[in-house]
């Protein structure tokens, strides 16, 4: 398959997933509308990471949730998301998500780990069960199974009878990686690993999934973490009000020549590391978007042209392509 | 000032979290206090905030020693200190509208007449519009509802702001919002702050001086200062 424009860095194998024009719309009552995604374009090839940033409540884990065909009732989704097998995520039943897709397709590595295990059981429990569901293994071969399954997320075997809650934030994190890991999925979906971790436990956990990117899988990787998604991802997606506005190199758009749409350049801004300057105002409401850049509120750059919904062309979602310092767009 | 002397305090007599830590903080000062998730730092907040009674040592506020925590301090002193925590959802009453929460401390304290004008004037201070006002936490994000915790916290005009973690779950925009809302309000008014948490580079930039967990835990030992704040990066 030859890879199109939306790739910017074209993998050597086809796509492991291929995002195409996937919108996400949720009903309320009264019949309003909540447009939580819109028209999302990406690939993401074996061996890469993808990190998909933006402030809170921009729809970055209603797309990961459409993406695991776990959406509430009320949501409704158009476009495509397809697997390299030609499965696709959002109108697969829930049948085959469940027996072929969830684990042994796609892996979740959640957001808060010690929610997402289950209290009542010991890690060896809930690594054993897993084992036996998505490998087929069964008893004696399924004790050191587990044992495996924990070193490759580097969780100590001297730990696993313990339960849930007698674990650091780290250790609880390394055990929902283990499982995420054992049916060997090619698309792993991290959704704020690192979300109330100290900085070391957070480049720990990003290192180890880069780790497991190396490795030959796919990764997609949601974060508001910029340190983290800058230590791990090779590209970086920006979102903003339910839609990507940026798709760029992660050494480019962190180092130079740096972002080009003006929400990335102040969401970088306002690292303390950087200006430390918040960008004015707070995005719109996802149910009352405005018909033109939903960013132009907030926008030093905001004109007549901004009334109109800038196009995203596979990099750039932004009417005012050059950089502030008056450099032309390159074309890539 | 605001100081604490050897204080411990945790959840069990023979276990406690904090072991004889010492901090002081003088009027008008920001001190940064780091240390890694899981080493007791919250709990030293929540020693400070005169929000939990630690087994030993003293708390001295503003030369008025603190005898008790909680309901059973001291209106004068219970007022002085603001405290921000780090998950807004936990401490905000899901019942009551953004502006009751902002409000509550006022009527808390018998002093609703000034309930509008203190609202009016610190939610555009926090970037709340009126409308945001209106709704209940389950309707807004955790970025717009810690800006109305930050709002409550400020509201009662406390010479000692304690930010537990305040921006651990926020994005960096609303990160560095919230940071510029304090430091506008400790220009204006001088209060003293101590922001505890786990990054390093934020409070570096924020603080005055940082201190790590171990220097403060050593009895005795002084204070290092790791690093003046507002350098540029």
């Amino acid at each position: 398959m030859k890879t199109d424009a939306v790739t910017t860095a074209p993998g050597p194998k086809a796509p492991v997933l291929s995002v195409r024009g996937l919108s996400v719309r949720f009903r309320m009552r009264g019949g309003r509308q909540v447009a939580a995604v819109a028209d999302a374009h990406f690939d993401l090839a074996a061996g890469e990471c993808l990190a998909l940033v933006g402030e809170s409540g921009c729809g970055k884990s209603v797309l990961a949730s459409a993406l695991l065909g776990l959406l509430p009732g009320n949501a409704r989704t158009s476009g495509s998301a397809l697997l390299d097998d030609g499965t696709d995520l959002l109108t697969a039943g829930e049948r085959s998500l469940a027996r072929t897709v969830r684990g042994r397709r796609v892996g979740l590595v959640p957001q808060s780990p010690a929610a997402h295990l289950t209290p009542v059981r010991t890690v060896r429990a809930q690594l054993e069960e897993t084992l036996r569901e998505l490998t087929g293994a069964r008893r004696p071969a399924l004790r050191p199974a587990a044992e495996r399954a924990a070193a490759r997320a580097s969780f100590p075997a001297g730990h696993l009878d313990r339960y849930p809650h007698e674990l650091s934030g780290g250790l609880a994190q390394r055990a929902a990686t283990a499982l995420a890991l054992i049916g060997d999925a090619p698309l792993l979906l991290a959704d704020e690993p690192t979300t109330g971790l100290d900085r070391e436990l957070v480049e720990r956990t990003v290192d180890e999934l880069r780790r497991h990117t190396d490795g030959g899988r796919a990764l997609l990787i949601i974060t508001h973490d910029l340190a983290a998604a800058e230590r791990i991802a090779d590209r970086v997606a920006v979102m903003y009000a339910g839609r990507i506005v940026e798709l760029d190199d992660a050494e480019r758009f962190f180092g130079r020549p740096g972002p080009r749409h003006p929400y990335a350049r102040g969401l970088l801004d306002a690292l303390p590391e950087r200006a430390f300057v918040p960008i004015p105002g707070m995005p719109p409401e996802l149910g009352a978007l405005p018909e033109g850049c939903a960013f132009a509120a907030r926008c030093d750059r905001a004109d007549e042209l901004c009334s109109v919904q800038p196009p995203f062309d596979g990099r750039l979602a932004c009417r005012h392509g050059a950089r502030a310092d008056g450099e032309e767009p390159d074309r890539a | 000032m605001l100081e604490l002397t050897r204080v411990t305090a945790g959840y069990d007599r023979r276990e406690p979290v904090v072991r004889e830590v010492s901090l002081s903080l003088a009027p008008g000062e920001s001190l940064g206090l780091l240390g890694p998730s899981g080493c007791g730092k919250s709990t030293l907040a929540r020693v400070a905030a005169l929000l939990h009674r630690p087994y030993a040592g003293t708390v001295v506020l503003d030369g008025e020693p603190v005898r008790g925590w909680r309901h059973r301090a001291p209106r004068a002193q219970r007022t002085a200190v603001g405290v921000v925590f780090q998950q807004p959802r936990l401490s905000a009453d899901p019942r009551l509208t953004l502006r009751e929460l902002i409000a509550q401390p006022l009527r808390a304290t018998g002093r609703r007449a000034e309930v509008a004008d203190r609202v009016a004037a610190l939610a555009p201070a926090v970037g709340l519009t009126p409308e945001l006002l209106e709704r209940r936490p389950h309707e807004v994000s955790d970025g717009q509802l810690q800006r109305a915790c930050l709002a409550r916290a400020l509201v009662l005009r406390p010479r000692w702001l304690i930010c537990d973690e305040m921006t651990a779950m926020l994005d960096a925009s609303t990160t560095a919002a919230l940071v510029a809302v304090v430091e506008s309000y400790r220009r204006e008014s001088g209060a003293g702050l101590l922001a505890v948490g786990h990054d390093r580079v934020l409070l570096e930039r924020w603080c005055d001086r940082t201190v790590g967990w171990q220097e403060c835990s050593a009895p005795g030992a002084p204070q290092e200062v790791m690093g003046p704040g507002g350098q540029s990066s």
